[in-house]
Order: structure tokens, then C-alpha cells, then sequence
């Protein structure tokens, strides 16, 4: 049994395939004007890396904001049942999902079987989403791949007050002219991102263990801020941006054409 | 096996009809030396009819400029003139055409007196300051006390009284004496139409239901503008009527009807049918909602014998007066009545005192009852603070949600 999934979110589309419940490869590239474009080339890229010829797939899941786009998915689910389903397939412990993906960011919680017992989204807004650090990081005239790493060497870190995206840059302009120190705004701002997504997350009944996807998992600082905000050990999705994907070629697995 | 199919209401037409008479009598009231209140959704219409004023609810007329997709317009336009963002839109649209603005259907006629009751909400009371500044006529402000847990003596007493000096400013401004016998009459009227009203929402217990929320979206303009008169009860008698045929004939609002969905707050009008086809392409039905049952929600406290006595608690107990316990308790019980398999909360910009607890409204649902439940954010008339993408993938999510729970 061969199926894929297929993931467009905001910013990135992502692809996985997966054979008898092994992930066979997995690809990803950014989304740019032409959806239809993007997701066809990461879609053939992905099953050339898989070795698999297209009439060998027997079901394909499409998912994520651009999901009714894509004209050859047998089936198109939400990127919540597919991020759970994914965080279920890669760790069964799982019981609540984070992801935080480029615009939007969310918390499912998880029965036994990898199934949706609630859900919430974050509100309309890019605060506590990937485009936040992204819009901080440009602030400060820093890498994103580093933001991660200088958090962790911070020994103060600042209060970031404003909750919007607009006025929280100005906020960190403003102590960056203060000559306040860099890695301790970056500690504040990963802490403003981790009480924002831990409040919407506490909404839910959060069971541990929490598994924490999308593209920012990488971030070592933002991990550490959330473990210390949800009083627990948090495990990082060893695929985080690929996970819905994942989560619709495993949902796939179970469907004859 | 039934086959069930779905057609329109056929009473519609006749609805729209007593709609445009009701705006003709109340545009030609000059001419026919009568006079027009402006009135709250919740305000004491009984005693106005007794004094043969035409009541007018800017809020209606709110509906009406949702429905039409004029909100973000005119709300702008408020905002343009240094109203903020966060007021309720309703007010921002009635001040954006009180100032010239032009809505559906143009302008309100302009009214000789103001009634504000704030059993609804606190804004209703600037609001109508603001308007009985602009328009220079007197304003009545229906004082109603929070029942956060129950009724008291000292409110009943302290509500009574302002009716009493209701009486004697309508006295006042008719120049006649103020009739307690029409009064009773009328209150008889308006009773019929509530219970009429009660029983028409009430079909929807059949499954699958007659009708949907988005149809009594709809039919709920009568209720609001026109109850204590004869036309409002002949019409509801007569939509009562048909939804009892088409429960016989098998006609339904979503003939598939896999869920049965509650519906909390007020509705997003210029999306109802956008939603509907949305939630219909699923086969869920939103056969039930808070909003609309609020215009039956205090049968419980009057008396027909005496209509004035209960008066005081009838509209000081109404479903936006009472604390968050109470309306939990309230949403129990439709959830149990109508069958419900989730639950849909509209958290309303616009409007604070329906939105401001729910989320522990949802804590409580979710801890007696265990069904799904969904917030989705919007606002009933401002276009702007309707994210489509993201309200589609909340609905879906949902539905997938219903269908796991339901169907395993
Ligand atoms: S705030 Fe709510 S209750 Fe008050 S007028 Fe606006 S919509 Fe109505």
C-alpha cells in the first residue's frame, strides 16, 4: 500500500510518502504565487526520492490552506486531523499536539488511537506563529537559524509587553537602541511566543506527552520557553514542518481506491 | 424509507410583505399624526402599542444592513467621524445613517422619542444618549439590574417603578391618558406570539428538522418589531402551520442530516448563507441557537391574567441579564431538547455581554455534557473581522471532529 500526502500551508508545501506504514521519503519547498506550480514539483520530486512510479500510489491526502488545489488528491482533510494523525504515527504516546506554523499556530488534543478530541487555533493574528520570529529576527538583523541557539545564553531576558506583531517590533527596535543585550531579547521574545501559545493551548485539557511540530520546532530557545511554560518535557517532532503531511499519507494508508 | 427533500418556506413572500407595510405605516406616521420610538431589541414594546406610537428597532435595521453587506461601510464611515473600532456595530451603522448615510432601505424615519432598555447591554445606553443628543427628543432609559443568580424583591420593586414613570412619560409626550386596558390586551397578543414563536423554533426536535437556525435568523424580524399585534400571531400561526406540513411531507432544511448543531450569538448576516451552504455540504444542521430563542426565553415568568404584574421580571430576566451559570444552565437544556450533537459559538466583536463568557460557558458544556465544541471569531455586521480561510478550516476541522467522535 503506497500513499501520499500533500501539505500546503501558508509559506511552505510539503510532501510525504509512505509504504506499509514506513515513511519511504519526504520533501519540501516554499510556496510562493503558483500553488498549483509548487506542489505538483515537490510532489514529483518526492516520488522520484521514493523511487515509486505515480500509478503505483494507491491514495493521496491533500491538507493545509491550499488543500483544494490539488486536483489528484483522492481525499482533502483538514491540517488539524492530519497534524494529529501525523504527531500519533511518528509517537502513539502523544496526547496533545503544538504547531506552530508559519501563520497560524494550534493545539489538538489526542485520544489513544491518534484521534481528534479538541482543537483550538490561535486568534486572527501572526503573534505566537512563525511569522513573528521571522518579522523579530529581521528586527534585529539576525539569522533565524540562530535565534535559537543565542536564546539559550541568556541571562536576563527582557519583557516583551505588546502582543501584536507590529508594535512588538517596535518594542524590540526600542531596546535594541537601548543597548539592551541581544540574546536576551531573543529569550523575551521566545517567552512572549510561549505564553501566547500556552494560553491558547489552555483552553484545551493539555494530557502530556506534548509533542511540539511545524517549522519552528528546530528552535532550541523556543523549546526550552515552552517546556519551562508548560511545567514539562516537550518532544520535538523529529519532522516538524513535514508532520501534516506525514499525518495525510498515514490517513491515506488506510483507504482503498 | 421517507425520501426527504428540501424546498424554501413558502410563508417568506408574506413575511417580506408585512416587513414593507410595517416601514410603509411607519414612514407615512407624520402624515397620519403618529409618532415613532426608536426601541432597544429588548425594550418594553407593549406599552408603546398602547399608545398607538410605531416602535423602530435600529437593531432590526442592523440585521437588515448586515444581511445586505452595508456594515463594513457604514461602519467605517462611523469610525471616519471618531467612533472606535470596538464599539458594537450596530450602533456605528445606526449613527453612520442617522447621519445621512443611506442603508437598504435609505434612512430609519427619524424618531420622536427614544426608549432604552439595558437588559441587553450597557452600549445601548450611550448609544441612545448620542441619538437623543442628534435628533433632540426625549429618551427613556429602562433601568434592568444583572440577576447573576436570581430574582429579587428589590429588583422587581425597583423595575415596576420605571414602568410606572413610563407610563406617565409616554402620557406626557401622546397628550393622552395611558391605557392599562389595551395594555392587557396587547400583552395578551404579544404572549400568543411568543408561545407561536416557542413552538415554531421548537420543530426543529424532529429530525431531520423542518427548518434550520439560519431560517429562524429570518423569521425572528417579527418577533422583535411586531409582537403584540394581530398580523405578527396570524403569521406565525400560519408558519407554525407549515412547518408541521412539511415535517408530514418529509421537507426539511438539510436533507442529509448527519448533526445537529447549536448555535450560540447572534448571527454573521452578510455570511448566513455562505455558512449554511457550508455547514449543509456536510450534512449538519444548525437546528438550534440562543439568540433567536431569547424572544421566548421569559414565557416562563408572565402572567396572562395580569400582564403588567410580571412585566418587571419578564424583561429584566431575559437570556444577556443573568449571570454565565444560568445560561449555561439554559444551553443544557437545548442541548438536551434539540438532540445536539456540537456546539458553535460566534465569539461577536461586536457584542460584549454575549461573547465575554464563553469561554466558561464552554468549560461548563464541556465538563456536563461532553460534546465538541467550536469558537469561531467574527463579528455580526463588520465584514473586516471575517477571515474566511480560517473560519472554513475551523468548520471542517469540526465536522471531521463530529464525524470521529459519532462515527467510529
Ligand atoms: S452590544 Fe450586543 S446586545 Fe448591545 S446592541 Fe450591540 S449586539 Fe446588541
Amino acid at each position: 500500500m503506497i500513499s501520499v500526502g500533500i501539505d500546503i500551508g501558508s509559506i511552505t508545501v510539503k510532501c510525504a510518502v509512505i509504504k506499509d506504514n514506513e515513511i519511504l521519503a519526504t520533501s519540501l519547498d516554499l510556496t510562493g504565487f503558483d500553488v498549483k506550480k509548487a506542489w505538483n514539483k515537490v510532489f514529483y520530486d518526492t516520488i522520484n526520492k521514493a523511487n515509486i512510479l505515480e500509478k503505483q500510489i494507491d491514495y493521496i491526502i491533500s491538507t493545509g490552506y491550499g488543500r483544494e488545489s490539488v486536483d489528484i488528491a483522492d481525499k482533502k482533510i483538514t491540517e488539524i486531523t492530519c497534524h494529529g494523525a501525523g504527531a500519533h504515527f511518528l509517537d502513539p504516546r502523544v496526547r496533545t499536539v503544538i504547531d506552530i506554523g508559519g501563520q497560524d499556530s494550534k493545539a489538538i488534543s489526542l485520544d489513544k488511537n491518534g484521534r481528534i478530541l479538541d482543537f483550538v487555533m490561535n486568534d486572527k493574528c501572526a503573534a505566537g506563529t512563525g511569522r513573528f520570529l521571522e518579522v523579530m529576527a529581521r528586527a534585529m538583523g539576525v539569522d533565524l537559524k540562530e535565534f535559537g541557539n543565542l536564546s539559550l545564553e541568556a541571562k536576563d531576558p527582557v519583557k516583551i509587553s505588546s502582543l501584536c506583531t507590529v508594535f512588538a517590533e517596535s518594542e524590540v527596535i526600542t531596546m535594541v537602541s537601548k543597548g539592551k543585550k541581544r540574546e536576551d531579547i531573543i529569550a523575551g521574545i521566545h517567552n512572549s511566543i510561549a505564553s501566547r501559545t500556552f494560553s491558547m493551548a489552555n483552553r484545551l485539557q493539555i494530557s502530556p506527552p506534548i509533542m511540539l511540530t511545524g517549522g519552528v520546532a528546530k528552535n532550541k530557545g523556543l523549546v526550552k520557553a515552552l517546556e519551562k511554560k508548560f511545567a514539562q518535557d516537550i518532544i520535538v517532532s523529529p519532522f516538524a514542518q513535514l508532520n501534516g503531511a506525514i499525518g495525510a499519507a498515514y490517513l491515506a494508508q488506510n483507504h482503498k481506491k | 424509507m421517507v425520501e426527504y427533500k428540501k424546498a424554501p418556506i413558502k410563508a417568506k413572500d408574506k413575511m417580506k410583505q408585512i416587513m414593507t407595510n410595517y416601514f410603509l405605516d411607519a414612514y407615512s406616521a407624520k402624515d397620519n399624526g403618529k409618532k415613532i420610538a426608536w426601541i432597544t431589541s429588548g425594550g418594553p414594546v407593549e406599552p408603546l402599542l398602547a399608545m398607538d406610537i410605531i416602535p423602530i428597532y435600529p437593531e432590526n435595521h442592523g440585521a437588515m444592513i448586515g444581511a445586505s453587506k452595508m456594515g463594513q461601510k457604514l461602519c467605517s464611515y462611523a469610525q471616519g467621524l471618531g467612533y472606535p473600532n470596538d464599539l458594537c456595530s450596530y450602533a456605528l451603522a445606526d449613527i453612520a445613517c442617522s447621519k445621512g448615510e443611506k442603508g437598504p432601505i435609505g434612512q430609519l424615519p427619524k424618531p420622536d422619542l427614544l426608549i432604552c432598555c439595558n437588559n441587553i447591554c450597557s452600549t445601548v445606553v450611550k448609544w441612545y444618549e448620542i441619538q437623543a443628543r442628534y435628533f433632540d427628543v426625549p429618551l427613556f432609559i429602562l433601568d434592568t439590574p444583572m440577576c447573576h443568580t436570581g430574582f429579587s424583591y428589590e429588583i422587581r420593586s425597583y423595575v415596576e417603578q420605571q414602568f410606572y414613570e413610563l407610563f406617565l412619560f409616554l402620557e406626557h409626550i401622546c397628550k393622552k391618558k395611558f391605557n392599562q386596558e389595551r395594555l392587557q390586551h396587547i400583552g395578551m397578543l404579544s404572549i400568543q406570539a411568543q408561545r407561536l414563536w416557542q413552538e415554531i423554533l421548537e420543530t426543529t426536535k424532529h429530525s431531520p428538522a423542518p427548518m434550520s437556525a439560519f431560517d429562524a435568523f429570518f423569521h425572528l424580524a417579527l418577533i422583535v418589531t411586531l409582537r403584540g399585534t394581530q398580523v405578527c400571531v396570524d403569521y406565525y400561526k400560519e408558519l407554525l402551520e407549515e412547518m408541521h406540513q412539511r415535517i408530514e411531507q418529509g421537507i426539511c432544511a438539510v436533507p442529509q442530516e448527519k448533526f445537529r448543531i447549536l448555535w450560540d450569538n447572534l448571527p454573521i448576516w452578510y455570511r448566513t448563507k455562505w455558512l449554511s451552504d457550508k455547514f449543509a455540504q456536510k450534512g449538519v444542521c444548525l437546528v438550534a441557537d440562543t439568540y433567536t430563542s431569547a424572544w421566548c426565553s421569559s414565557l416562563k415568568y408572565i402572567d396572562e391574567n395580569n400582564f403588567l404584574n410580571p412585566l418587571s421580571e419578564a424583561y429584566t430576566r431575559i437570556y444577556l441579564n443573568q449571570g454565565i451559570d444560568i445560561m449555561a444552565d439554559e444551553i443544557i437544556k437545548m442541548i438536551e431538547k434539540y438532540m445536539i450533537h456540537g456546539f458553535v459559538m460566534h465569539s461577536n466583536r461586536s457584542c460584549k455581554p454575549y461573547s465575554f463568557g464563553q469561554y466558561d460557558i464552554q468549560n461548563i458544556i464541556r465538563a456536563q455534557t461532553g460534546i465538541p465544541i467550536l469558537i469561531i471569531e467574527a463579528d455580526m455586521l463588520d465584514e473586516t473581522k471575517f477571515a474566511e480561510g480560517q473560519i472554513e478550516s475551523r468548520i471542517e476541522a469540526f465536522v471531521e471532529l463530529l464525524e470521529t467522535r459519532y462515527e467510529a
